[in-house]
């Protein structure tokens, strides 16, 4: 965190950064940079890493699938089909026009979450089927992405597309903080169903077997899922990988046991996006890549190397 | 003790699945279910383990079952095995654990483990462990909350005889040391004759009889209910042994289910 809050257009040294966030900076300059730029960016950083960690995580378990994620399974694409709307038509929920785009995001997010569970079998709710209603709403809200940007002025393009790169720089303290008492509501509904997913390693037979009501578990996950992801995405646009790599890594560390593998998933999902961020803004001097970008550009080779390499585990 | 059905229904939708059961088992007894596929087996131990709703009254002891009492066992199903054998077992205890696993579940988990003969393999997960080790590790999973009684649905489909034998030999065995009721769904006609007291013959949903070995399983019956050509033979140690073979001719007329 401190060495993405010392990387930017100008490097700050790292004791520098320690010093003004303990309270005790030399130079006020670099106070009210840390403070007021390069601090909520490596919090956000780290918050948004975890939330898609944790809804990454979430999501392979209870589709028992890990491939899935709310990338892949057109959660975040429904959340940019919202921001694009936003941008695009000017459609959105009567809120502030700084929130708009979040806030419609959330929304689309939630909307993506709902269609899949409703087309995957709300009765039933079978993991396969699940996983086919994800995959159908990511090419739908994709196509309506596209169609929207092809419609679209060159200005609202540029916007929708740089918005769908994903960006921290737009972080500020009360996205931080929202982020946070997302994370922190979500945190105790799953510890008090942490057995039962565990137990839906098992399969859905076993795991009602052990009197797991598996349908219901599978709703508040997604509603959790909703909430980790449409809010982390609805901050700084869709960022892809970090929610399908980070619950593989979190796996290799400490197995499947969910006491273990939902913090870590959550930590390492941090750790990744910290590290994306430096390299988006060291990479090229005096620029900022998109985050999105580089996630995706670390993400794809570690991951088929991990597949690659761990393909025993998926036995 | 006693698990007591009395005029137990499923149906799924319009489609009658399970009709008129009427079955008593007793404490100590191991009851064996067999029946050709199809015939409502594993629906009439999901009925038992409350898995599938039903009509009738299936009562344990005259009284309502609390989840710990009941150690079920579904069939072997593909899913992936990444857990290891103590988070399995452990699992047996889900409705008692906490986010800090407490040192009577741990206990709990190791004494089962040691008296399935499996504990070495607390540390391994499931995907590396041979089909007979995982069917043990299961039976761990249904026994460790120490329950009253046993459903095993199948437990020994997918194993080699010394497995079967295995398997089926420790669950006889639990029985009788534990007082247990124990229902297994079985498919191997001479296992079912040679490890359970009483042997509940199933055919198109319906309960044909539920008596000893040597009065259910008669080349008769055998014959009748899964509609093949049975016959009783001795080996040269003098056990006996049923096997059978395709019908010659088609005998459909053997499929009314009342007709024993």
């Amino acid at each position: 965190m401190l060495l993405d809050a010392a990387t930017g257009p100008a490097f700050i040294p790292v004791r520098d950064v320690a010093s003004a966030v303990l309270g005790h900076a030399r130079d006020p300059s670099v106070d009210a940079i840390v403070w007021s730029i390069r601090l909520p960016v490596a919090l956000m950083a780290l918050m948004v890493g975890a939330a898609l960690g944790l809804s990454g995580a979430i999501m392979q378990t209870i589709l028992n699938n890990p491939l899935a994620s709310s990338y892949t399974l057109g959660i975040s694409a429904g959340a940019g089909f919202g921001a694009a709307l936003v941008i695009v038509l000017g459609a959105s929920l009567p809120v502030p026009e700084s929130y708009a785009i979040a806030v419609n995001a959330m929304l689309f997010a939630g909307v993506a979450c709902a269609g899949v569970y409703w087309i995957g079998g709300a009765r039933t709710a079978t993991a396969e089927g699940l996983v086919l209603a994800g995959i159908a709403l990511l090419f739908l809200f994709q196509a309506l992405c596209s169609f929207l940007q092809m419609i679209a002025s060159p200005e609202s393009l540029q916007q929708v597309v740089f918005w769908l790169f994903g960006s921290l720089q737009k972080s500020t303290w009360p996205k931080m903080w929202t982020l946070c008492a997302v994370l922190l509501c979500c945190i105790p509904l799953l510890m008090r169903d942490i057995w039962a997913l565990t137990a839906l390693k098992l399969g859905d037979a076993r795991a009602s077997a052990l009197g797991v009501n598996v349908a219901a578990l599978r709703v508040r996950s997604f509603v959790l899922i909703s909430a980790l992801t449409g809010v982390a995405v609805a901050f700084v646009g869709t960022i892809g990988f970090v929610g399908l790599v980070a619950p593989h890594l979190a796996r290799m560390l400490v197995g499947e046991d969910q006491r273990g593998f939902l913090p870590t998933s959550a930590l390492m999902g941090s750790v990744l996006l910290s590290l994306a961020s430096v390299a988006s803004k060291t990479v090229s001097p005096g620029a900022i890549i998109p985050i999105g970008i580089v996630t995706s550009l670390i993400g794809v080779p570690f991951f088929v190397w991990m597949v690659l390499r761990h393909r025993r585990a998926y036995r | 003790m006693t698990v007591s059905l009395t005029q137990v229904a499923v149906a799924y939708g319009s489609r009658a699945v399970l009709q008129h059961i009427d079955l008593q088992a007793r404490a100590g007894q191991v009851v064996g279910i067999v029946g050709p596929n199809g015939s409502g087996k594993s629906t009439l131990v999901k009925a038992i383990a409350g898995h599938v709703p039903s009509t009738g009254a299936i009562t344990f002891h005259g009284e309502s079952v609390r989840p710990t009492q009941l150690g079920y066992m579904p069939q072997e199903s593909l899913t992936p095995m990444v857990l290891t054998v103590l988070e399995v077992v452990l699992l047996g205890r889900l409705a008692q654990l906490g986010l800090q696993v407490r040192d009577d579940d741990l206990q709990a988990v190791a004494q089962t483990l040691e008296h399935l003969g499996i504990a070495d393999l607390a540390g391994q997960r499931m995907g590396e462990l041979s089909g007979g080790q995982r069917q043990l590790a299961y039976l761990a999973q249904a026994l460790v909350s120490q329950p009253k009684y046993l459903l095993l649905d199948e437990p020994t489909s997918a194993l080699d005889i010394s497995h079967q034998l295995e398997v089926l030999d420790l669950v006889r065995r639990l029985t009788k040391e534990r007082g247990l009721i124990t229902l297994v769904v079985l498919h191997d006609l001479n296992a079912a004759a040679r490890y359970c007291d009483e042997v509940a013959l199933m055919h198109q949903g319906r309960l044909l009889l539920c008596e000893p070995p040597a009065v259910a399983l008669t080349v008769e019956h055998v014959s009748r209910v899964f509609d093949v050509e049975a016959e009783a033979l001795t080996c040269s140690d003098g056990v006996g042994v049923l096997v059978a073979s395709h019908r010659k001719v088609n005998s459909r007329e053997w499929g009314n289910p009342n007709s024993i």
